[in-house]
């Protein structure tokens, strides 16, 4: 019990004091997962929305197979990505194996789906409501879309930060395209996995902390977001 | 006024003398031409076989209890469902193309998420009004409908009434040569229904084609020029609304206009 408070002591003293190493993990973390959402909301927003309204072969196919992808192993995302983008793979020329790059793009195909799920969902509850009365102001499908999408913004926002919340906490696909290289690909996660084995506990602890209170602040921000729009639009 | 159907009366003269409707620039949508008209599903008879002819001019209301397809009707005659038999026909352009020169009210008024001059911004938007003209137009809208002092209040939050009315604002701002109202002040208090009538008496003044669905006898009496008697999918009477009211023709109009229960 002893080590374990003064394993929390050192680490709550590495989060005040800035330490360098765990400012420039938590920096790295944030960039890679927010680049990630929100390239997979600019994704994910339109097509769940397509997938939703759009008359195509295989509709139902794709709104299954988005459902399914929700639960992505992320390890067999990650070891996919690591065999596309290694040197012999088909995209290793880009030379993006081992970057903060590839993390993004393996956090990105995580969240896509969790986004255009979601945001499939929303969009087709409120098409219900709003499809008569947009047929008949003479709304287009792209117009109608955009305009659920619009009226569906909190909801779809709460969307957006649980992408975030799977991205951030994921370990499995950066550790295998990142590479978890010291200074450059290296994130909380990784980071929290490495230390604990290298029994530098009040790092992982650290970081661990920082985790804990990012995803509690995610949660209350949604809570947030949906007291907010139901007090306003009700 | 030519109607064919067979228990229609033709109107007085005096009725066809109402405002001209639509402007010159728009083809005329009327008259409505609806022949044998049918709509089955799910291996039930909705409607059956319908024919009558609107007029340019009266405000005409599609009466009957609940279940006899007034509301069918008008989503038929507006495009937004397809039928399984039969013709509508304005003036030349089937229902889908003659939306565009037409609105619609619902009985629930679907209202976006935004501020009530953001619902009417939004319609003139669709209808391709340009950004700079589009600010007179709400203000106008609004006013027109005694919601100025709203205007910026989220429209979801409004009271039922001043939600329907702005509904109704949003319609009547875009111009529609015709006005299709389905049931609209039937979840409304009685002070809110006087409202949301006045407001379609001035639409109707201003020269716009009004056909509106209710059951409620009494605002049939208050609005109709003419009446369309529907009841269980049939048409029974398309008379003038004065006749109607005098003398029905079926048994189930007497009925109905008696307070008995129909079903």
């Amino acid at each position: 019990m002893g080590d374990f408070t003064s394993a929390i002591a050192a680490a709550v003293r590495l989060i005040v004091s800035l330490d360098r190493d765990l400012a420039q993990i938590v920096a790295l973390s944030l960039q890679v997962s927010l680049s990630a959402v929100l390239l997979a909301t600019i994704i994910g927003l339109p097509l769940g929305g397509a997938i939703a309204l759009v008359p195509f072969p295989g509709r139902g196919a794709a709104a299954a197979l988005m459902n399914a992808l929700m639960g992505l192993p992320p390890v067999v995302v990650g070891l996919v990505l690591y065999l596309l983008l290694s040197r012999s793979g088909p995209l290793g020329v880009l030379g993006l194996l081992f970057t903060p790059l590839a993390m993004i793009i393996a956090q990105c195909l995580l969240v896509i789906p969790i986004i255009a799920a979601l945001t499939r969902q929303v969009v087709l509850d409120l098409h219900q409501e709003y499809d008569e009365q947009l047929r008949s102001l003479g709304t287009g499908i792209w117009r109608t879309i955009l305009t659920l999408l619009w009226d569906g913004r909190f909801r779809l926002f709460t969307s957006v930060l649980a992408g975030f919340g799977r991205a951030i906490a994921e370990v499995g696909t950066v550790l295998i395209v990142g590479g978890n290289i010291d200074h450059y690909t290296r994130v909380m996660t990784t980071t929290i996995a490495l230390e604990t084995s290298k029994g530098n506990i009040p790092l992982a602890l650290g970081l661990g902390i920082i985790l804990i209170a990012l995803s509690l602040g995610i949660n209350i921000a949604a809570m947030a977001v949906r007291n907010v729009s139901h007090r306003r639009y009700g | 006024m030519s109607v064919t159907a067979a228990t229609v009366e033709p109107a007085p003269a005096g009725l066809t003398a109402g405002p001209a409707p639509g402007d010159a620039r728009r083809p005329a949508l009327l008259p409505l031409t609806v022949r044998g008209l049918r709509l089955e599903a799910g291996g039930k008879t909705l409607i059956h076989d319908i024919d009558f002819t609107l007029q340019a001019g009266p405000k005409t209301i599609i009466l009957g209890p609940n279940g006899a397809g007034k509301s069918l009707l008008l989503r038929l005659c507006h495009g937004l469902i397809a039928q399984t038999g039969g013709q509508i026909d304005w003036a030349g352009r089937s229902p889908e193309a003659a939306r565009r020169d037409q609105a619609m009210v619902f009985q629930r008024p679907v209202l976006l998420r935004r501020s009530a001059a953001g619902n009417i911004a939004f319609a003139l938007s669709v209808k391709g009004i340009a950004r700079r003209q589009r600010p007179a137009l709400v203000k106008e809208a609004l006013a027109r409908a005694g919601l100025s002092a709203l205007a910026d209040r989220s429209a979801r939050v409004l009271s039922g009434g001043e939600q329907q009315r702005l509904a109704l604002a949003r319609a009547a701002i875009l111009e529609p040569q015709i006005l299709l109202l389905d049931e609209p002040t039937s979840n409304l208090d009685p002070a809110a229904t006087a409202a949301v009538e006045q407001l379609i008496a001035a639409i109707h003044a201003a020269g716009t084609k009004v056909i509106m669905t209710t059951h409620d006898l009494g605002q049939a009496r208050r609005l109709a020029d003419e009446v369309l008697f529907l009841h269980h999918g049939r048409l029974l009477e398309h008379t003038a609304a004065e006749r109607f009211f005098r003398q029905p023709e079926s048994s189930e109009a007497s009925a109905f206009m008696q307070g008995k229960l129909l079903w």
